[in-house]
């Protein structure tokens, strides 16, 4: 489903991403983790060209993105991006959010998009929140829409870029919860967080990734129980 | 007695028709800065290199170059060069369209930036196109923050719509001048001519309050 090459990026003289090797199947959940300023958050975003690679190529479904003159904008709309801050559209209501793009950018007819749209309210738990402005919501709230509106374009993929690294304790949960019924729906997924409970009991893989390198790439129970390189154990001592 | 309001009372229509003159003139004025403030704004945030230099050059003209001399420029200069004559209000109406779509692409500029770059992001990731994005996304947001502004740059124009009187408009410094033509005083036609900018200024500032108010309602 997706397939890194070689991937390498880098910010003027900074090398944030070297020789990056990574293949997604269908359905899997990976979640990618490593200390702060390892390159987590840009390799996710590669995969979507939020961030143009330097080098390297990434395959979509067997597509290339990274060659020139692909209509990126076709590709996204199978990829759903989740992110930190939430990004809500502030002058638009949750129900407006959700649809917009269904029905501006896939063309979907109105009636239908909103169908969908309320569904996904309800599967996230915010089926009454459908006429409020982004700016009554709660983080937890403001999240779990965020995820919905990006499912409302019904993408085969599903990327998280640390979705609760910005909430309070007490909501994270929440947004948990609703990703975990996601990984289970059998939807492609990356995700970055520093969650180490939820990526070890949800995700079927961890890429640790630190120094632009990704130094593991293995099943949960044996990153976390028996992790191989030195600087993982460190990792994994600061965080457990 | 130095004020002698008698004298000038019966010409006081003279500043009474003016005023409508000088609020159909801003109007349009602004509605023209508006619209070719907003092409050139979207020209400077294109990133395409040449015509974002002609943009910034265009504006650094239009700002530091005196509106006085940009309204003789084109009321006097044009029909010389061009053999072909506008009207007073057609000359002010065009410098002023031209000079206040300089600031307000500025003012523009500053309030597309200022939208947090997350939403581009969210936009993007959607697969919304640049100008669906734009239209729709961004520029509602800045629109609402620049909003303050804007109406600065409103009641900026109709302050100096006062200089068309300069070349003859009928507005309502011209209105004032034609009352100490007649009758040989100063004092008090400038000071209704004062006066009415000022009321006119505090009907435009409290209309803008409301306008204000709600379009930040969903915040």
């Amino acid at each position: 489903m997706i397939k890194v090459e070689n991937l390498y990026k880098n910010f003027g003289k900074l090398e944030v991403l070297k020789e990056i090797n990574l293949n997604i199947s269908k359905g899997e959940v990976v979640s990618i983790i490593g200390p702060s300023g390892s390159g987590k958050s840009t390799l996710l975003r590669c995969l979507n060209l939020l961030e143009t690679p330097s080098k390297g190529k990434i395959f979509i479904k067997d597509e290339e993105i990274t060659k020139p003159n692909i209509d990126i904008m076709k590709i996204r709309q199978n990829v759903g991006m989740v992110f930190q801050h939430f990004n809500l559209f502030p002058h638009m209501t949750v129900i407006d959010n959700m649809t917009f793009a269904p029905v501006r950018v896939k063309k979907m007819k109105y009636e239908d998009a909103y169908e969908k749209s309320m569904k996904l309210l309800e599967q996230v738990g915010l089926k009454e929140k459908e006429n409020v402005f982004p700016g009554k919501l709660s983080g937890g709230q403001k999240q779990r829409v965020a995820i919905a509106r990006a499912l409302a374009m019904e993408p085969e993929i599903m990327l998280f870029d640390e979705p609760t690294s910005a909430l309070d304790p007490e909501m994270i949960k929440e947004v948990l919860m609703v990703i975990q019924d996601l990984a289970q729906t059998g939807i492609t997924m990356a995700l970055v967080t520093h969650e180490m409970g939820f990526a070890r009991n949800v995700c079927d893989r961890i890429c640790f990734l630190d120094g632009g390198y990704i130094i593991e790439d293995t099943i949960p129970e044996k990153f976390f129980n028996n992790p191989k390189s030195d600087r993982a154990k460190e990792f994994l001592d600061k965080v457990l | 007695m130095i004020l002698d309001f008698k004298t000038v009372a019966k010409y006081i229509p003279l500043i009474i028709n003016g005023i409508w003159v000088t609020l159909l003139f801003t109007f349009f004025s602004m509605i023209a800065g508006f619209v070719l403030g907003t092409l050139l704004t979207l020209i400077k945030v294109s990133g395409k290199k040449i015509p974002v230099v002609l943009a910034n050059v265009y504006t650094s003209i239009f700002r530091g170059t005196p509106l006085l001399v940009q309204l003789f420029l084109i009321y006097y200069a044009t029909p010389q060069v061009t053999g072909y004559s506008i009207t007073a209000l057609q000359a002010a109406v065009l410098t002023f369209g031209l000079n206040a779509a300089a600031y307000i692409s500025e003012i523009m500029r500053g309030g597309i930036m200022s939208v947090d770059k997350g939403q581009r992001e969210a936009a993007m990731s959607l697969g919304v196109p640049y100008k669906l994005m734009m239209s729709k996304i961004v520029f509602p947001q800045a629109l609402r923050m620049i909003l303050p502004s804007l109406v600065n740059e409103a009641i900026g124009l109709l302050k100096s719509s006062s200089l068309v009187a300069m070349i003859g408009v009928t507005d309502v410094m011209r209105g004032a001048q034609m009352i100490q033509n007649i009758t040989y005083r100063a004092f008090e036609p400038y000071l209704l001519a004062a006066a009415t900018y000022y009321v006119l200024v505090m009907i435009l500032t409290l209309f803008a309050n409301r306008l204000e108010r709600r379009v930040r309602r969903s915040d």
